[in-house]
């Protein structure tokens, strides 16, 4: 076979490559764009490809391998090299490896082509595939499945068959590649290969799954059915799947998961902002909350689902981060979906395709769901660096995240983005700010002044954008706007672009009632050039000469038939059908009988404004993440994502009869972190998903008594009532989050027992009651360390299982609720960043007379956008610092186990601008819940106080942070209320500080001086101290100083004066402060404000603060 | 999944092509001439292209496009990233990612090409099993190999395939073991005309270099690990404990390697240890403009800025400028008007700044707007994260 084979090649030799020659020289002129050249580059290769062959038929593995290298080189440019084919592939079964492995490229790469010569090869690889070394045989399947030759599918199909039976996790992952390259070669072969598919999906090496869901994607993605067995295995794979294979079963999972669980969306709106403030409030509210929706209770299996792809967010790989975004966008309960937020946030660093794709899927969220990417908005601000198109997408998304409390800050930023130099981008600034003005009512004049002041820009596509955003904006408020239909209608004779003509000539036909001096004047001027226009703004002059026609027909008759004679003989046929159908409308003559009579109904039609959408609003069709979504038509292969079904289908399909993964993990069972390195292929390397899977086993072998009451549980889930199930769901998700956390914490406890492990995953058995089962075994390790007295108390409260499980895990539980507490109040204190401009621009209706606003000399740029009222310079900005420092509200021992204590997050309170802001955190100290916690009487009695919704109930143990809303009135004056429980009141008094109530504002150091000027004298007051001396720089200077007062610094152009700006939160009051450093050690600080009570006191505090070391 | 990949240079010529699948011809490409055509600059290409059969996706780097050709859904991210991937191979395996440089190794491109994809599938992205299949070439190994005949190709197939850890080689052995880590911290600002921050957020990343013999597994823990509470981790990390302990867990790959990457956006706005006073005036009418930019060190703790390089695109009307600078050397292009000024290093005794004029086009109204400034600069063993 073998020298009849050879005897074959030689013989092709002679005779073949001479027509291969023949054929290569046609072709290469044609595929190489430049003729002439790549003639004279083929010539050379001809020569050259002589002695390759020559080179390839020595005895010489280096001269042949040189041979190959120049042949690679030659396909690498893309030049045919297909002539050297029977020369080629003699090498097949070469001993070097270098050589091998270059004919193999070549083989693959031609084969297609040069079939019947291919087949020789074949017999190689037939041998190779009984190689005793594994890779070998997984290279010999690569390579054979890689030539696309059908006539051996048969051969290949049975080499994927025994391969994928291999007892090397290698090889079957090859046979599942190969897989793919079978169907696309052949797919009548689909039936044999779902075979195969179906036995490579119940493997269980990590190498394998990745790419044999692929294959799967690929051949049978409808066979659903294949999937099951499998899914939680796949799961709890997942973590350890090298990354490439976990994108590709995320997506298979997210597919499977919404055919087979039922919808965690509430019916009724989840959209809305209050399932937002009930996500940030405490668990203990979401507590309350969820008892209400007994009817959805979440499949553990969807559960396990969401739970192991989480980890996964921190991946290094940004298509990893993405499709786990995707898959809690597509199937996490809406309050979880928050989690996302910050990686994808994070991966807006990445590189500059990665940032186009991410801020593309964000956009599309951003629009269903503004909440999560508020607090992040300053994250989507545009760099001066980003190309273009991300430009416009963090444009889009910026609009989309724009509300009544963030659109000031928006405007202002937007205002630096229509002075940019990339006109594109200018322009699409514009229309966003069109987008903000419809959407948001109440800065719509404000919008309008701002755009109205742009029509006197320089650059013209400026000016044209504008006009038609101003036009759109008028038809949704076609008011008392004649004024700015005026000034259009002057700046009709200095636009020249096309659409921005025609949309003024449309706005003054529409409103030519309202103007009915300028519109025939207008006319008059447009009939002029009339011939001279672009067919756009012809059309417009037809239908303005139209409507004035019929509205004033005495001044404009002629106009109009002047107009519509021009327009008879236009080039145009469109022009000349339009002025046709015109003139028949409103001329009146005998012909057009019962038109003419409406045609004032059909030209003066009222029009319903044009919505102005997002490009994004219907791109949620696609799955998230996917091509189609980026290119928003359906590519080719895309699958479709389903709707959820109204009944989940049984989900005991899910189930795995026979449990092998236990007896196969068990020896990790033990094992540690530091164990785990040296263990052979199959073990897992960091999931936990081995060791959860058998810890059934080892926690009973360890501690007898968590096994007693285990099975306590047990019998008790049967009596239990769905409640309690409910409950237990609910808190296996908090436990989840905690598991981990306490799990180490038990472990260090109980360094001689091995480790326990929460059984977080499902013991597949009895999978209904698993998650209560769960929470029940987590109650009892715990408890089991802590007391023994406390063991017992877990499994006898029937109904409450789930709440108890949560205070028995004892103090891990509340380290935990506290720490949470902390990054949780940041998240909403960003929040209240973004909606303290507020009050910036409510109080301002826009008095400014407009027409001083539209004479064009006076006006700069669009600073007419800038909405506060003090002075475009002084604007309220975060907070600098805020101290960490909080004070006792309530002692425990006083408050009967209520324990309160608040601080001042220094943000502009939400409730009113007046107030200020308090955080109180509520602990409850007890043993017994404490419920109804609110606020009764206050006193001085007319304290302006925003009280926080009631606390049902405060659990033992656990904590809950609220804000409060306190108008202080400008002074010191303590404000006394009384916290009540239930059963008991308690009086309590929050005495701010004076620096606690102020604001900070940012303002250039001129305006400082000018304000300052006007404030001395009585309202002035200073003190020389001496400074401690390691306050003498400039940067502990501003800490101290932001530490006692809420004030914003001030940029200072002299290194010895720092200055420092805020206003009164009651009364709106500048207070200003300047720290001047003399000599050494000492400096003299200077208060300006009005508020003569203040300045003494604030002067009092600063003086301590930086007197002191 | 991945069909093809063309690698095209920033003046339009594809210059390596690799097909995984069947051959697709390289007039694919014309689509993407295309758009690169429309494209105002080289970086607003849009990275997702539809053509009639066909979707590109395309990633510049190193000003060499590398175009991907995908025939069916495939989320575009999947192959992005695989892409960079492959930058990063390269640049790991020839020390720089040109033109000149793959041309020059274009057989072990193709080698790595090879096994990088299977079929359009990523097989091996991790550098350790690739240099264990194939070799970077150095010089010495060109001349071994020269004269003893050797090659390039691993003659031992990897075994880190097989493993578990599929990111570390076995068998490695070190005299002196040894283990650094770098922790490179980026801020990045935007500062409007009145010098105060409207964002600044800190990116940080740790990079590492272990040479250690064996199977090592190491342990990291940090004092003040709720700073970093937006991360991603090079895979040998273990998720579990770090959520758990805080703590990072891991047997490293041998060699380089970037462990984990960090993101702390800042509530409390970030010292920006730099300042730029600026003074750019055009006067209506006339055909001048003033240009004044004065630098210093602020808040730096005491630690030099280094290579400090400032760039600005000015006003499309400025026809040149005449600039003085008092350190460093200053550079106009007239045709891209984009002025760039290599400072250098600052001394906080004598403040670096740059002067002149700048001369208009005549009879052009004055323009909107002051140039955006860029500047980018180095501090040595600084934490701007505290």
């Amino acid at each position: 076979m073998l020298s009849m084979s050879t005897n074959n090649l030689s013989y092709n030799d002679q005779g073949g490559s001479d027509s291969a020659v023949e054929v290569g020289q046609e072709t290469t002129p044609t595929s190489s764009s430049n003729a002439g050249a790549g003639f004279g580059l083929f010539s050379t290769n001809f020569k050259k490809n002589d002695d390759l062959k020559e080179m390839l038929e020595s005895n010489k593995d280096s001269l042949k391998l040189d041979a190959m290298k120049r042949i690679i080189a030659l396909i690498a440019k893309g030049k045919n090299a297909s002539e050297l084919f029977p020369a080629v592939v003699k090498n097949v079964a070469s001993k070097n490896i270098e050589l091998k492995k270059l004919v193999y490229v070549y083989l693959v790469r031609y084969a297609e082509e040069q079939q019947d010569l291919a087949l020789l090869s074949i017999s190689t690889f037939q041998r190779a595939l009984k190689d005793p070394n594994q890779l070998i045989r997984a290279s010999a399947l690569r390579v054979l499945s890689s030539i696309r030759v059908p006539i051996i599918v048969p051969i290949m199909m049975l080499a994927i068959k025994e391969a994928a039976s291999d007892m090397s996790p290698y090889v079957r992952k090859t046979s599942a590649h190969a897989i793919q390259k079978l169907y696309s070669l052949d797919p009548d072969q689909k039936e044999h290969l779902i075979e195969v598919i179906d036995k490579l999906l119940k493997d269980k090496s990590t190498l394998v799954a990745g790419s044999v869901v692929m294959a799967f994607e690929e051949v049978c993605p409808d066979r659903i059915d294949l999937i099951h067995k499998n899914y939680r295995k796949l799961c709890n794979l997942l973590v350890d799947v090298e990354e490439w294979g976990q994108v590709v079963i995320i997506s298979m999972l997210t597919r499977y998961a919404r055919t087979q669980f039922t919808s965690p969306w509430r019916e009724d709106g989840l959209f809305d902002e209050n399932s937002e403030t009930a996500f940030y409030e405490s668990d203990e509210k979401k507590t309350e909350n969820e008892d209400e929706k007994k009817s959805y209770m979440m499949d553990p299996d969807h559960r396990l689902l969401l739970r192991n792809t989480k980890p996964l967010l921190q991946s290094r790989n940004t298509a990893v981060v993405v499709s786990v975004a995707q898959l809690y966008w597509h199937l996490a309960p809406k309050h979880e979906v928050g989690v996302i937020t910050k990686s994808l946030v994070r991966l807006l660093r990445s590189h500059r395709e990665v940032q186009y794709i991410v801020l593309q899927n964000i956009a599309t969220m951003s629009i269903q769901r503004k909440g999560m990417f508020e607090p992040y908005m300053k994250s989507f601000y545009v760099r001066s660096t980003d190309a273009t198109h991300i430009k416009s997408l963090k444009l889009e998304i910026l609009t989309s995240l724009a509300n009544e409390a963030n659109i000031s800050t928006i405007l202002r930023e937007f205002q630096t983005y229509v002075k940019s130099q990339d006109k594109e981008f200018a322009a699409g600034t514009i229309q966003a700010i069109g987008r903000c003005a419809t959407n948001i009512s109440e800065v719509t004049d404000t919008c309008l002044q701002g755009l109205v002041l742009l029509l006197s820009n320089r650059d013209e596509t400026v000016v044209a954008e504008s006009v038609v955003v101003i036009k759109k904006l008028l038809q949704t408020q076609p008011t008392q706007h004649s004024d700015i239909i005026k000034h259009m209608a002057k700046l009709f004779d200095n636009i020249a672009v096309p659409m921005a003509r025609a949309s003024i000539l449309w706005l003054m036909g529409e409103y030519c009632e309202r103007v009915p001096q300028i519109a025939p004047d207008v006319l008059r001027k447009v009939a002029k050039s009339f011939t001279s226009e672009e067919d756009i703004v012809k059309l417009q002059t037809v239908n303005l000469a139209a409507k004035l026609y019929l509205t004033n027909s005495k001044q404009t008759k002629l106009l109009t038939q002047y107009i519509l004679n021009l327009g008879k003989y236009d080039q145009n046929y469109d022009i000349r059908d339009r002025t046709r159908f015109i003139r028949q409308l409103i001329v009146p003559n005998e012909k057009s009988g019962a038109l003419g009579k409406y045609a004032r109904r059909i030209l003066l039609a009222p029009k319903p404004a044009p919505v102005l959408e997002s490009t994004y609003k219907d791109r949620d069709r696609y799955q998230l993440g996917t091509l189609s979504h980026t290119i928003n038509t359906k590519a080719s292969g895309y699958l479709e994502l389903s709707d959820w079904p109204a009944v989940a289908p049984d989900q005991s399909v899910r189930n795995v009869e026979v449990i092998e993964p236990v007896k196969e993990w068990a020896p990790s069972l033990g094992k540690t972190g530091k164990s785990k390195l040296s263990k052979s292929s199959d073990d897992k390397f960091y999931s936990d998903s081995g060791e959860e899977e058998g810890s059934g086993n080892s926690s009973s072998d360890d501690s007898s008594s968590s096994e007693e009451s285990s099975s306590e549980v047990e019998s008790d889930e049967e009596k239990s009532s769905s409640q309690s199930s409910e409950e237990s769901d609910k808190s296996s998700s908090q436990s989840e989050k905690s598991s981990s956390e306490s799990d180490s914490e038990q472990k260090k406890k109980t360094t001689k027992k091995p480790p326990q492990k929460k059984t977080v995953k499902p013991t597949a058995k009895d999978s209904d009651s698993d998650e209560n089962g769960n929470v029940a075994k987590e109650a009892c390790s715990s408890s089991a360390e802590e007391t023994s007295s406390g063991s017992d108390s877990g499994s006898d409260s029937g109904s409450g299982s789930g709440s108890d499980a949560d205070s028995h895990s004892g103090t891990e539980h509340k380290k935990k609720t506290k720490s949470k507490a902390k990054p949780k109040m940041e998240v909403k204190s960003t929040k209240e960043v973004s909606l303290l401009d507020l009050d910036d621009f409510t109080p301002t209706p826009v008095t400014r007379p407009k027409m001083s606003v539209l004479s064009p000399s006076l006006l700069g740029d669009l600073e007419g956008l800038s909405l506060s009222n003090i002075s475009s310079t002084m604007q309220v900005s975060g907070p600098a610092f805020v101290p960490e420092k909080s004070h006792d509200l309530l002692h425990r021992m006083t408050g009967k186990g209520l324990s309160a204590q608040y601080q001042f997050p220094r943000q502009p309170c939400l409730y009113q601008p007046s107030m200020v802001s308090v955080q109180i955190s509520l602990t409850n100290t007890s043993d017994r819940p404490l419920e109804q916690i609110h606020i009764g009487d206050r006193s001085p009695t007319g304290l302006n106080m925003h009280c926080f919704n009631t606390i049902e109930c405060l659990l033992p143990e656990a904590s809950v942070t609220v804000s409060l809303g306190i108008d202080f009135n400008d002074s010191t004056q303590a404000a006394n209320f009384q916290l009540c429980t239930k059963e008991d009141q308690f009086s309590v008094s929050i005495q701010p500080a004076v620096g606690e109530l102020f604001l900070p504002i940012t303002m250039t150091e001129q305006d400082f001086r000018q304000e300052q000027g006007k404030r001395l004298g009585m309202n002035e007051s200073s003190a020389t101290i001496t400074m401690a001396a390691a306050n003498t720089t400039s940067q502990p200077i501003s800490r101290q100083v932001a530490t006692v007062a809420n004030l914003g610094v001030v940029p200072s152009g002299q290194d010895n004066i720092h200055r420092f700006a805020g206003k009164t939160a009651s009364t709106g009051a500048v207070v200003l402060v300047t720290v001047e450093l003399r000599g050494e050690s000492t400096a003299l600080i200077t208060i300006n404000t009005e508020k003569s009570v203040m300045g003494p006191m604030l002067l009092r505090d600063l003086k301590r603060a930086l007197a002191q070391a | 999944m991945i069909h093809s990949l063309f690698l095209v240079n920033s003046s339009g010529d594809i210059f390596l092509e690799k097909h995984w699948k069947s051959v697709v011809s390289r007039s694919v490409c014309d689509y993407f001439f295309e758009a690169q055509e429309r494209a105002s600059e080289p970086e607003n290409v849009p990275p997702v292209i539809p053509t009639p059969h066909h979707y590109l996706i395309s990633v510049l780097r190193h000003r060499i496009y590398f175009v991907a050709v995908i025939q069916s859904e495939v989320p575009p991210l999947f192959v992005i990233e695989f892409l960079h991937r492959v930058v990063d191979t390269f640049q790991d395996y020839f020390g720089v990612c040109t033109e000149a440089a793959i041309k020059d190794n274009v057989v072990v491109v193709y080698e790595l090409l090879e096994e990088m994809l299977d079929n359009g599938f990523p097989l091996a992205t991790e550098s350790n099993i690739l240099k264990e299949l194939i070799k970077p070439p150095t010089i010495l190994r060109t001349v071994v190999n020269t004269i003893t005949g050797s090659t390039n190709v691993g003659e031992q197939l990897p075994t880190g395939q097989l493993s578990v850890v599929p990111w570390r080689r076995t068998g490695v052995k070190y005299t002196n073991n040894e283990a650094y880590f770098d922790v490179v911290e980026e801020i990045d600002a935007i500062i409007d005309k009145s010098g105060s921050t409207i964002t600044a957020e800190i990116q940080g990343v740790i990079d590492a270099c272990v040479k250690l013999t064996g199977m090592p597994d190491l342990t990291l823990s940090f004092m003040n690990p709720r700073l970093l509470d937006d991360v991603s981790f090079h895979p040998c990390v273990r998720f579990k404990r770090w959520e758990a302990e805080r703590i990072l867990s891991f047997i490293p790959p041998d060699g380089n390697f970037r462990l984990l990457s960090y993101h702390v956006s800042c509530q409390n706005l970030v010292a920006i240890p730099v300042y730029v006073k600026h003074n750019i005036t055009f006067r209506e009418g006339s055909s001048q403009g003033r240009f004044e930019l004065t630098l210093g060190p602020k808040q730096t703790m005491g630690k030099g800025l280094e290579a400090v390089l400032i760039s600005s695109q000015l006003p499309r009307g400025v026809l040149n400028t005449n600039l003085n600078p008092s350190q460093g050397t200053y550079n106009f292009d007239p045709v891209t008007k984009l002025l760039s000024w290599d400072v250098g290093k600052i001394n906080p005794q004598k403040l670096p700044s740059l002067k002149g004029s700048m001369s208009l086009q005549a009879g052009a109204s004055k323009p909107d707007e002051n140039p955006t400034i860029n500047i980018q600069f180095k501090i040595q063993q600084s934490a701007l994260s505290g």
